[in-house]
């Protein structure tokens, strides 16, 4: 078949033949193998997933053969895994994946897991758009994290502790967005150094506060009196969507109203684009008469807050209590899931979704008996996906383009 | 000596234009300038004056939680056993800090490795945040090879395990450098996801229902098998049971060699310090830059993988899921590294400090009665955060250096305020 009889087919399939077209078919179909294999529907054939998997992998040869290459790839690999999966799971027990599988349970607790991570990630974008990377994310969250409980502790108020947590949080920032704006330290240093400090003053400060017993527990009953933050009851309704969404936390909505404001400022108003201009191309910013500093110090004090509210999210809404390091790399997941997203609200959301999803499964595989340990190795999943990401096998990721980069006047 | 005079000569003589320069008033240097010139000049001043200041800090942090900073730091002194150089200390005393001395150059030694590591690709234009997966990767891949082939020669054994443990860290930090060198991603992205991907994999390991985990005890104690005895490295100072020194440090030592040998007199480490230097004109040069990245960090991971399998075989001699999770000698690395201005000797002396700061603030060495030590370790971490901060922040360092000389009586009216 000649080329111009090739594009005469295909435009009389319209956009539903084009490769990419097919090729995310094929990726849906991937996912679909595994999927139909789990509950409520859970497949106990194997030839279900073996047959929509192939599906997926020719969907993909097809793509590739036609030129959508990335795509084609993308779905010849998830209909391979949604075999290896099907398979997996075809073979497990139904009991196991009853228990690892409640869709309802596993959403609420994906929502719980990606919260604290779409604070600091909303955060990471604030700063970095501005052109100014922000290492620091994981020292800030841990800061807003012990003076969050810290300050619901002290006055008795959770709505004063996140404020507090806050405050600290964007002091830190303060101090960053110094030392990289004015001083114009290398920022990956500088946001070494945020880490360090915020592990070793919030380490240093718990123990000289609380010594040795921790800060106090839920189960005193010490926290019913206001100190944490409470959670949103929806409907009586039991079901589906009331174990997913009916008994969140407050901060889970709340971090849905700052994701679409970070949206709708940054992108949706001249002040976002100006905030843009200075981490595109400063000089011109400058030039145009936006204060490149001024805009650089306001993103990365909010930056600080932002993820300070994930922290305080993390000690007053959900687990409570605050032990030391208690972030364990959250930080850095939230500005993976920034990279993952493209340093877009939308993607770093998606991210944050699917890092707090693997987070959720991890959790519920701990308690099955024989795939415990593996819950483990799954935590190192996001980081797994994010070396793909900036590998550029999903499409590259490039960063804002004067990210990293300390402006001078001239 | 001459050629080294010269440069001094050198400087001095631009010092004096600088400060003509500025009394003239006409001619303002702009701060990247003077930076650039007291790199040259006082490269040392700097990074003195920042562990000053770190500690300055430090001692003010002491002084507000209610305790006195110079007895304080007298203990922590004392605790790392430093104490032991000076001719005075006899007796228990001085049996005491030979111990003490034994654990801090026992920490000092991963440090210096490490502190390679992060310096290597500083020295090639990249940021090596990952030092902390790469020594991870080292000991995992030490403990495995250790305390397999039970009946293997014992020397032959511990090359073998050196050797397999530092090309697993080249390897892994490889990863980043391809990443690099092929499309542009950007390497602390990737070191850090590295890390945590050692991190997780590494507790996945050891714990219980890994497959490297012990099966001694009923599987029941999430830790690996002990490497075999005739693996251990000799101890030449102390005892052996109680964690003496052991030649590892000497390894070391001779990595500060290789280092210094392999970018001052070789075609590699010119290659790398050309495209440390600007990629673009080292391209122009006809230097691969994408080789050279590959190349550095390979390089650089090798050392931190060193670092891994001479802990293990020195002194740690099995791994359980809490040392790997608590470990942070490549973290503090990068301290190492920055301190030190990423050359042999100041990695040597900054290793040495922060080796003696993590002893001397642990909990076995300092007297409770001065300072509490579960503070300490804290107050440690702080310092370590204030010396990074400054250190890369040499134009504020520069700048109070700076207001010390106006202070001087008589320069105050020379140099008019701004």
């Amino acid at each position: 078949m000649s080329t111009p009889e090739l594009a005469r087919s295909r435009a009389d399939w319209g956009r539903l033949g084009e490769p990419k077209t097919i090729g995310a078919a094929g990726i849906a179909a991937g996912v679909l193998a595994f999927w139909l294999t789990l509950p409520p529907l859970k497949a106990t054939s194997l030839v279900v997933p073996v047959v929509v998997g192939l599906v997926a992998v020719a969907c993909g040869g097809w793509a590739v053969s036609a030129g959508a290459k990335r795509v084609g790839w993308g779905a010849v690999a998830a209909g391979l895994l949604g075999v290896g999966l099907g398979i997996a799971a075809t073979n497990s027990g139904r009991a196991n994946l009853t228990t690892t599988f409640a869709w309802s349970a596993l959403i609420a607790s994906m929502l719980v897991y990606a919260t604290p991570l779409t604070y600091a990630a909303m955060g990471g974008l604030w700063s970095e758009r501005s052109g100014v990377v922000n290492i620091g994310l994981e020292g800030m969250m841990l800061t807003g994290a012990f003076f969050g409980i810290w300050g619901a502790d002290k006055t008795g108020n959770w709505v004063l502790g996140l404020l507090i947590g806050m405050g600290a949080g964007g002091l830190l920032a303060l101090v960053y967005a110094f030392f990289a704006i004015h001083l114009r330290t290398d920022q990956i240093v500088g946001g070494t150094a945020i880490n360090f400090l915020a592990l070793g003053i919030t380490g240093y400060l718990f123990i000289d506060v609380y010594g040795s017993n921790g800060t106090p527990d839920l189960s005193t009953g010490h926290w019913l009196h206001g100190q944490s933050i409470p959670d949103i009851p929806i409907s009586q309704h039991a079901g589906f969507f009331q174990t997913a969404f009916g008994d969140l936390n407050l901060m889970v909505w709340v971090s849905f109203a700052v994701l679409i404001l970070t949206y709708l400022i940054v992108f949706r108003t001249p002040l976002g684009l100006r905030l843009r201009s200075v981490g595109e191309h400063p000089r011109a910013a400058d030039t145009v008469g936006i204060s490149v500093f001024r805009t650089r110090y306001a993103a990365v004090t909010l930056s600080g807050m932002l993820s300070a509210m994930g922290g305080a999210y993390l000690t007053i809404g959900f687990v409570h209590s605050f032990n030391q390091n208690m972030t364990e790399g959250r930080g850095f997941i939230a500005l993976a899931a920034l990279i993952f997203g493209k340093w877009r609200p939308s993607g770093a959301f998606a991210a944050a979704l699917l890092f707090g999803f693997s987070s959720a499964l991890a959790q519920r595989l701990g308690t099955v008996p024989h795939w415990a340990s593996y819950a483990v190795l799954f935590q190192a999943l996001p980081y797994v996906l994010t070396l793909i990401a900036v590998a550029g096998v999903i499409g590259r990721s490039i960063p804002p383009a004067a990210d990293g980069q300390p402006y001078s006047k001239q | 000596m001459t050629e080294q005079g010269d440069r001094e000569r050198g400087a001095e003589e631009a010092q004096r234009e600088v400060v003509e320069e500025r009394k003239g008033g006409d001619y303002a240097p702009s701060v990247a300038d003077s930076l650039a010139f007291y790199q040259r000049a006082g490269g040392i001043v700097t990074a003195l004056m920042t562990a000053v200041i770190a500690f300055l800090i430090g001692g003010i942090v002491v002084l507000a939680s209610g305790s006195n900073p110079f007895s304080t730091y007298k203990a922590v002194f004392n605790g790392t056993g430093l104490n032991w150089l000076f001719p005075w200390v006899t007796g228990a005393t001085r049996a005491t800090a030979a111990l003490n001395l034994q654990q801090t150059l026992l920490l000092t030694t991963p440090l210096i490795l490490c502190g390679l590591a992060v310096a290597f690709a500083f020295r090639c234009g990249m940021f090596n945040i990952g030092g902390e997966g790469q020594y991870i990767v080292g000991s995992i891949m030490a403990v495995w090879i250790a305390s397999s082939f039970v009946k293997m020669n014992g020397p032959l054994h511990i090359v073998l395990t050196i050797v397999v443990a530092a090309l697993a860290g080249g390897l892994y930090a490889g990863i980043a450098g391809f990443l690099k060198a092929t499309v542009g991603a950007h390497e602390v992205i990737s070191t850090i996801m590295l890390n945590w991907i050692a991190f997780w994999v590494g507790s996945w390991l050891f714990a219980l229902g890994g497959p490297l985990q012990s099966k001694a005890n009923g599987a029941s104690v999430p830790v690996s098998n002990d490497i075999v005895q005739s693996a251990h490295l000799h101890v030449f100072w102390g005892d052996p049971v109680l964690q003496g020194l052991h030649v590892g440090f000497f390894i070391a030592l001779t990595g500060l060699v290789v280092y210094w040998l392999t970018l001052n007199r070789t075609t590699l480490g010119y290659q790398v310090r050309a495209v440390g230097f600007n990629p673009e004109a080292a391209r122009y040069g006809g230097i691969g830059v994408a080789r050279n990245y590959f190349r550095a960090m390979a390089i650089a991971g090798t050392f931190a993988g060193l670092a891994g399998a001479i802990d293990v075989l020195g002194w740690e001699f099995r791994l359980n899921v809490n040392d790997i999770q608590v470990s942070n000698i490549g973290f503090i690395a990068i301290a190492v590294a920055l301190l030190g201005r990423n050359t042999a000797v100041g990695v040597f002396f900054s290793a040495l400090l922060f080796g003696a700061l993590l002893n001397g603030t642990s909990t076995r060495n300092l007297d409770p009665t001065v300072f509490r030590p579960d503070l300490a370790g804290n107050l440690t971490l702080i310092i370590q955060g204030l010396v990074v901060l400054f250190v890369g922040a040499d134009v504020l360092v520069i700048w109070i250096w700076n207001q010390r000389r106006r202070l001087r009586p008589g320069r105050a009216a020379a140099v008019p305020s701004p």
